[in-house]
């Protein structure tokens, strides 16, 4: 077999491994399903009269915020990811990976494969839950698909980070907490909850230029027919850069001198 | 090249920071035997191991595993090795089974082949109940075996041990040491470290006394023990009226007042045993403990390092008599 076939398969057996720790662990698992769903919840059921009246919206307001949750959603993904990635090298088997003759690339492939994957079926179960709740879509097949490639290429390029934090985070606890700014924060200071225009200016001026807004605005547009603009280019540029700063940063740290224990 | 040796190094050196951990180390290790490298917490033991497997780089040096060059050709050093840590390197998310499983596929075994190995192995290990059961709830002893299995998926022909026996049960022990006696006899190399003196004595072909990051001895144990003075019997008394008697009939045997101890010095042959004893009854000495003391490892290390070795083992070889 040639080099890359054993890349491709050393690659499956990783991805298989990452496939049986989800499956082991469906706390840390669901948890990326979990925390959107209570935010979609709690936005719907407790804010959302008083949002939906402020913005416009009405009882529409679950129209509105379905769209970012989906988006931060991929975010609570990558806490999971980063947690997976840092408990995977405290334990040890890593080291014992780096000492064999396999691809070396194969272990974070394999990792972040496995990991949109997770990803995208969390994004299911959470889009299943907003139906539940009574989220109501203009999209045909073609606008879903093209939905559904705009969050892959988010969690992919947010996967590269995520793992980046996993291998620079000295702790499990270190890795989720590192990962907050695109669990949380990014997420409220963007369109995802209210629109840019009824925050103060200078809120205004970052919210309106920082990826997720782009996101969540592609996401709008496809999902419930508003213009998308420019957004969907400047989505897609923001996934483009993080991803490969990501995936770059990420093999820095992995392929660097293991400290001495 | 020397196609007999297995492992070749020449000045091996790394530091962390302004901490120098190995000094330059020279190892020539023949293929199919075993070699210890002996030495206290933090002597550079594991470091010496990192850098050998290809986990860590040299900070200068050179080495051959295998006949393959460490820096330039570390795939194919990796092929040739296994390695065992300090610390297991098993996935405790995964049973044993799968765990043996996971290194079949990375090694490339077929699927049938792999599924084979791994239960062999499994039997092998003593694990074939515990296999279906996650790793995570494995006992120290269990780790260390599944950890050591898992190493012998690949047909390694240099394994290395960095401290394989640390912190198990004496009997675990035994078992640890009778499965690297099984491999050696199959005709592979073995690299174990370790800071049981005994331990090296039992099973190395050779052993190297690795201190600061410097090898300050090797040799066979026996040449090692050679080194050192020779043995002696140790008399202990009830006080010390009794010890200034005896000390008064062994004019040259050094005496230790608060031990209340006498140590004359000889072969500990059996000749040189009922002479010493005849004199005890000759004299009417009363010996409440006699110990016969051949020099161990313990003598080896202390004699070359000047220091004891820390960790070391506190049963040594004596045979006791009251």
């Amino acid at each position: 077999m040639s080099t890359l076939a054993y890349a491709v398969r050393d690659t499956r057996t990783m991805l298989h491994r990452d496939f049986m720790h989800s499956l082991r662990f469906p706390v840390m698992t669901l948890s990326g399903v979990i925390t959107p769903v209570f935010f979609l919840a709690m936005f719907v059921y407790v804010l959302g009269g008083a949002l939906g009246t402020g913005i416009g919206a009405g009882d529409e307001y679950i129209n509105f915020i379905a769209p970012g949750i989906l988006v931060m959603a991929v975010g609570t993904g990558s806490a999971t990811t980063a947690v997976n990635v840092n408990t995977d090298m405290t334990e040890g088997i890593i080291a014992r990976f780096r000492t064999m003759s396999i691809s070396r690339q194969s272990v974070l492939t394999g990792t972040a494969v496995g990991a949109v994957i997770r990803t995208m079926l969390s994004l299911v179960l959470v889009t299943a839950a907003a139906m539940l709740m009574g989220f109501d879509t203009t999209a045909n097949v073609g606008e879903w698909l093209a939905a559904a490639g705009v969050l892959a290429l988010f969690a992919l390029a947010l996967t590269w980070v995520s793992i980046g934090l996993g291998l620079w985070a000295k702790s499990p606890g270190g890795a989720n907490g590192s990962t907050m700014i695109v669990q949380f924060l990014l997420p409220f200071l963007s369109s995802a909850f209210v629109p840019t225009g009824s925050m103060p200016s200078w809120l205004r001026a970052f919210a309106e230029n920082q990826p997720y807004t782009h996101l969540i605005n592609t996401m709008r547009g496809l999902l419930q027919g508003e213009p998308i603009g420019d957004s969907a280019v400047l989505a897609v540029i923001w996934c483009v850069a993080i991803g490969t700063i990501g995936y770059l940063w990420a093999r820095k740290l992995y392929n660097r001198d293991p400290a001495a224990s | 090249m020397n196609n007999s040796l297995a492992i070749e190094a020449t000045g091996l050196r790394k530091s962390y920071g302004d901490k120098l951990v190995l000094d330059g180390i020279d190892l020539r290790i023949p293929a199919g035997t075993i070699f210890s490298l002996l030495g206290p917490n933090g002597a550079g033991k594991t470091t010496a191991v990192q850098i050998l497997s290809t986990y860590i780089g040299a900070d200068a040096g050179e080495a051959r595993i295998a006949g393959h060059d460490l820096a330039t050709e570390p795939d194919s050093v990796r092929a040739a090795i296994g390695v065992t840590g300090q610390f297991s390197a098993v996935d405790g998310l995964l049973t044993g089974e799968e765990n043996l499983v996971l290194m079949a596929k990375l090694c490339h075994l077929g699927k049938r082949a792999g599924r084979r190995r791994a239960s062999d192995l499994l039997e092998q290990f003593d694990l074939v109940e515990a296999g279906k059961k996650m790793v995570a709830t494995y006992s120290g002893g269990m780790r260390r075996r599944l950890d050591l299995a898992m190493t012998l998926v690949g047909s390694a022909r240099i394994i290395f041990l960095d401290e394989p026996t640390t912190g198990l049960d004496p009997r675990s022990r035994h078992t640890m040491w009778e499965i690297i006696r099984g491999l050696v006899a199959e005709g592979v190399t073995i690299f174990l470290t370790t800071q049981y003196l005994e331990e090296a004595d039992e099973l190395a072909d050779r052993v190297a006394v690795l201190d600061h990051g410097k090898l300050v001895a090797e040799g066979t144990p026996a040449e090692l023990k050679r080194r050192i003075p020779g043995s002696h019997v140790q008399l202990r008394f009830a006080d010390s009226a009794r010890l200034d008697l005896a000390a008064r009939t062994f004019g040259g045997a050094a005496r230790d007042d608060n031990a209340l101890t006498l140590q004359v010095p000889s072969d500990g042959g059996v000749r040189s045993l009922r002479a010493l004893l005849d004199r005890i009854d000759d004299d009417s000495i009363e010996v409440d403990e006699l110990t016969v003391h051949t020099p161990d490892l313990d003598d080896v290390f202390f004699a070359l390092t000047g220091h004891p070795s820390t960790d070391s083992n506190p049963s040594k070889e004596r045979e006791t008599a009251r």
